[in-house]
């Protein structure tokens, strides 16, 4: 074997990114391209009066104007589903410009189509909308008088509440309580990439070149939307400019793009501003949790309460899962956890990096070490006093879990036992310094349909895999091509992995850290398919020095076959091809996953600790230090999984921080920009300790791939919140940490 | 983006008789602030008259040791001239801590002077904003104004000036020199900065055609210990919340010469001159500073948002004066 899996390397489509021969779904040079710009509403609630347009369609190079009264009634909207299922994954069940209603601020009210894009940008100007506005709700604060109980959430895959055992008898019995309302301000994703499709219509073909986590996500969503068959549509992404889940649900933009393409009968490029990123991709809702733990006086956990209160819109109960981790992490007899919605005026939220976990795990760890100060014990210490070892929820054993071996080792090197753990205790000029941990996890979820690749190889030794998944700059590509050249037994050199196209065999979406594990599954069967298949033809062929020989005694390795216990007999693979007059080989891969009702629990851990320092005369925190250990099962390529977790780690401190989006008493957002809405800079950035545990599991996919694409951001915000009580003495329930909570 | 002309002049005469002869024309530098305020529509100009190649980008010492540097010095070149880095330190990290280095090789010392408020109402061409459109009102006193102004505001306008190196340059008692096709005069920095008033859309004394040529940072020995503290939500590509540049002489144990003004606080660059009075020949002492610095702010009106700004940069000048205060002793 060429051992490829593991081995740091270099991104393989890492050139043409930085040279800037990678094209961007942005990008696409064609000729006779149009550029469509979206017209948003200003308001978050009535009724479009009047949309005057006369100046915008005789604006130079202006080709059409296209609102609710003249745009072309496609299809349905499909159901939400997460696009893990495979199937159209629409991140709302509204579609605008249907009607003159206007259910929040930036929905898309008219387009714009033009020769240019400054052009269209400048007619877009001239389009003046008359509003009649009515009252709004876009706050939990303006909404908390009318929450209401979910029935199910998250697409209905979850229910509003989950209960086991009696949670409010045994916290009527508990000899020791914590609790607080927390409160986490909306997020939006920001990818460096703003979403953006261009659609090109050959008769009654679509292309569509589509910034996206799924290009088959994309196909079904835009199929429904547009009733056009599947088999008339491809979508192509060659190349995205991250994601981290605005790109994972299809909004309306890829048949908005579709729409316009074929109302000037010419291609069409529409690409959200970065304001729009803002109201067209949904975001991570506004959140109020309340946590109620109860334990006895020995520190074991006896009860947990966990509510959540959101803002959903007005069409879908939607709330990221805060629960699920924070009620997975610990052995807890009883249980109760509610999800409550408040109907408002924003768009449907959707998936944000770490969706649930984030946020949940943040309430839940401070907590934790609230109880901690109070029991008097060692933070760690009552973590490893309720470690699991079943699924709480399920009672299912574990497919795997190495979080003991994750606290041990970061807690080494962290020096955890050699700080005081008395707060306020060390400093460092005008720096209080303080040390903080937390417990990390996230699911592993099974997609929900086959997968599948396929591996050619042709006569000259040289081999391709081909598979729909877009690599939506996680590295997924180069990890593809390492388990493709292990699993084929070719050189990495002689492996190309093609993807991003719905042409290719089929793959669900790059989602819920998902992606390595189902993409590998499909790449690993079909790379040893071919092998296999090849192999079985050499010991059948009487020519080949390996003829009569057992199958299963051949063994491949820089593209030739050979005996196992004797390395000198055999042949390469472009040897038997040329010999037998076939210009090339191929087999097809399909992994069928596992079901949602595996009999195990199924997560990847983590532990994380951090550093910081505080100036409470002028309210600064900086992370000096941020220490992650995770047992992600097998890792596929060290160097991007080791920066996927990295980027989590380091969005995880950003939510700590500095991100939020403020909803402003207008119902608009009111930090729409990169200037406003702050995300780290490098200055910011502390230095960042990753290791990783392996640990082998044979339940979540051929490989083992538990993932490692969110889990990274998990415990991050509470580590760094634990550690700013343990420097100054003071608990913060509030995200983000500002300077004026800090003072 | 609104189609707008644009032109290219090499002398300082060309390039005023161009922008002078249209109103619906403006002088283009670094074009750091420029180009974003056109692309959002929340700039009027039609006609763009680039002055990059016109010579006035020299920094040079005078006989009396004053440092002038020109109209389209570059805030990175400034920040590094050895000059800047030996005599005042506070004006070469109120521009290394201004911006990131991609903008301050661009941006223009004069242009820096001129830059535009931070304000989401102003930048939103489609809001109601009094120094955007005069009349139409303040968005930001009803909306979210955290980093707003609690100094120099009025009813019509509270956005925060956002320049860092005009505080330091304000501290300093720059000249700013200006060249119309009259000739030329020379305006005292806290004199060019208006306050918003009723007329929040007149910033500066300058008329249509006016250009900067030149800012004139007079001798001041003091200036050697002196030193710009920022303080933002994160660590680089952002505005102040409060600012404090700050230069400190203290001959036994009393302060015999201070200059201070604040940034991220105020409508603009603010000399702290009643901070200054209660400083000059105290006691160099915490509680002197602290009283100082409650002088200055005693006026202070917060927005909805922003009072923690009031005691912020109460703290921010208390930490200035200490550790000026410190590394004198230490010198």
């Amino acid at each position: 074997m060429t051992a490829a899996i593991g081995q740091p390397l270099d991104r393989v489509d890492g050139h043409a990114k930085v040279t800037g021969a990678g094209r961007y779904s942005a990008e696409i040079a064609l000729p006779g391209l149009a550029h469509a710009v979206l017209v948003t509403s200003r308001i978050p609630s009535g009724r479009v009066e009047l949309i005057d347009t006369y100046d915008a369609e005789r604006a130079e190079g202006v080709l059409a104007v296209l609102h609710h009264l003249n745009l072309p009634k496609g299809g349905s909207v499909p159901p939400l589903l997460p696009s893990l299922f495979g199937a159209a994954a629409s991140g709302q069940t509204f579609f605008p410009m249907q009607d003159e209603v206007i259910h929040y601020a930036g929905q898309h009210l008219a387009m714009v189509v033009a020769e240019t894009l400054d052009q269209a940008e400048h007619a877009a100007r001239l389009v003046r909308v008359t509003y009649q506005e009515t009252a709004s709700i876009t706050t939990v604060e303006q909404g908390r008088d009318r929450a209401y109980e979910a029935e199910k959430i998250f697409a209905g895959f979850i229910p509003g509440r989950i209960a086991r055992g009696d949670a409010a008898a045994a916290l009527d019995r508990a000899q020791v309580t914590v609790e607080n309302t927390y409160y986490c301000a909306a997020n939006h994703h920001n990818p460096i990439e703003c979403s953006a499709t261009t659609a090109v219509w050959e008769g009654d073909r679509l292309t569509l070149y589509d910034a996206t986590q799924g290009p088959n996500a994309t196909l079904h969503t835009v199929a429904e939307l547009l009733n056009v068959m599947p088999s008339h549509i491809r979508v192509v992404t060659d190349y995205v400019g991250g994601s981290f889940g605005c790109k994972a649900m299809i909004w309306d933009h890829p048949a908005l793009a579709a729409l316009a393409a074929r109302a000037v009968h010419r291609p069409v490029r529409l690409a959200l501003s970065r304001e729009q990123m803002f109201s067209s991709v949904g975001h991570r809702e506004e959140q109020e949790q309340r946590l109620t733990l109860g334990a006895d006086r020995d520190g074991r956990l006896t009860a947990i309460r966990h509510h959540k209160l959101s803002p959903t819109s007005h069409f879908d109960d939607w709330a990221e899962p805060s629960l699920g981790v924070a009620s997975q992490m610990y052995a807890c007899p009883d249980y109760e956890g509610v999800y409550r919605l408040i109907k408002a005026n924003t768009m449907t939220p959707t998936f944000t990096r770490c969706p649930g976990e984030a946020s949940g795990m943040f309430v839940m760890e401070t907590s934790m070490d609230e109880l901690a100060e109070k029991l008097d014990l060692d933070p760690l210490e009552l973590r490893l006093r309720n470690y699991a070892e079943t699924d709480p929820g399920s009672g299912n054993p574990w497919s795997s879990k190495g979080l003991r071996d994750c606290y041990r080792r970061g807690a080494e090197l962290a020096r955890w036992s050699e700080r005081d753990p008395r707060p306020g205790t060390q400093r460092d000029g005008n720096w209080l310094l303080g040390w903080g941990m937390a417990s990390s996890g996230y699911p592993v979820t099974p997609p929900g349909n086959p997968q599948r690749a396929r591996a050619r190889i042709f006569a000259d030794g040289s081999a391709v895999v081909q598979s729909s998944f877009s690599d939506i700059g996680t590295g997924s590509a180069t990890a593809m091509t390492q388990v493709a050249a292990d699993g084929l037994g070719v050189p990495l050199e002689r492996m190309r992995v093609q993807y991003g196209d719905s042409d290719l065999p089929n793959t669900a979406a790059a989602v819920g850290s998902a992606g390595a594990g189902m993409v590998s599954a499909a790449v690993h069967i079909a790379a040893t398919a071919l092998r296999d298949q090849l192999i079985a033809q050499a010991v059948a062929d009487e020519h080949s020095p390996l003829h009569g020989a057992d199958p299963r005694q051949v063994v491949v390795s820089d593209g030739r076959m050979a005996l196992r216990d004797r390395p000198g007999t055999g042949e390469t693979y472009a040897e038997l091809l040329q010999r037998s007059f076939m210009p090339d080989a191929e087999a097809l891969g399909t992994w069928n996953p596992p079901g949602m009702d595996t009999p195990y629990g199924t997560m990847t851990f983590g532990a994380q600790f951090a550093q910081v320092a505080v100036d409470p005369d002028l309210g600064l925190c900086r992370v000096r230090q941020l220490i992650g250990v995770f047992d992600p099962g097998r890792v596929l390529n060290r160097k991007t999984a080791h920066s996927q977790l990295m980027g989590g780690m380091l969005w995880g401190m950003s939510h700590a921080l500095l991100e939020g989006t403020i909803m402003g008493p207008d119902g608009r957002w009111a930090n729409a920009s990169l200037g406003e809405y702050l995300v780290p800079v490098n200055a910011d950035a502390p230095d960042v300790v990753i290791e990783t545990i392996e640990t082998t599991d044979t339940v979540v996919n051929p490989l083992g791939v538990k993932g490692v694409g969110e889990v990274g951001m998990v415990g991050t915000a509470a580590a760094i919140a634990n550690a700013i009580w343990h420097a100054t003495g003071r608990r913060h329930h509030r995200l983000p940490i500002t300077i004026e909570s800090l003072l | 983006m609104r189609p707008v002309s644009y032109s290219r002049v090499s002398d300082v005469a060309t390039a005023i008789a161009t922008v002078a002869a249209d109103p619906t024309s403006a002088y283009l530098a670094g074009g750091t602030t420029k180009i974003d305020m056109l692309r959002i529509y929340a700039e009027p100009s039609q006609r763009l008259v680039d002055i990059n190649d016109l010579p006035i980008d020299h920094i040079e010492v005078q006989p009396d040791g004053a440092v002038r540097v020109g109209g389209l010095a570059r805030m990175n070149d400034v920040a590094l001239a050895p000059v800047v880095l030996d005599r005042f330190p506070m004006l070469s990290e109120a521009l290394l801590l201004g911006a990131s280095a991609q903008l301050r090789n661009m941006a223009s010392m004069g242009g820096n002077m001129l830059q535009r408020v931070r304000c989401s109402y102003f930048r939103d061409a489609e809001a109601s904003c009094n120094k955007r459109e005069p009349g139409t009102g303040c968005s930001a006193i009803a909306g979210v104004n955290r980093g707003h102004a609690v100094l120099g505001a009025s009813p019509h306008c509270i956005a925060t000036h956002p320049s860092d190196a005009a505080v330091a340059l304000v501290a300093l008692d720059a000249m700013i020199h200006v060249q119309n096709s009259g000739g030329h005069h020379a305006i005292a920095i806290d004199d060019f900065f208006l306050l918003p008033g009723d007329t929040p859309e007149r910033e500066h004394p300058l008329n249509h055609g006016d250009l900067i040529t030149a800012i004139e940072v007079p001798a001041l020995p003091a200036a050697r210990n002196s030193l710009y503290l920022k303080v933002r939500d994160r660590e680089s590509y952002e505005f102040a919340l409060a600012s404090a540049a700050c230069a400190l002489t203290v001959t036994d144990g009393v302060v015999a010469e201070v200059r201070l003004a604040l940034g991220g606080v105020a409508t603009k660059p603010w000399r702290a001159r009643k901070a200054e009075q209660v400083l000059h020949g105290a006691p160099a002492t915490r509680e002197t500073f602290a009283r100082a610095a409650q002088a200055e702010l005693a006026d202070a009106v917060p927005q909805t948002m922003n009072g923690f700004k009031i005691e912020l940069v109460q703290r921010t000048m208390i930490r200035a004066l200490e550790t000026l205060t410190a590394r004198g002793a230490a010198a």
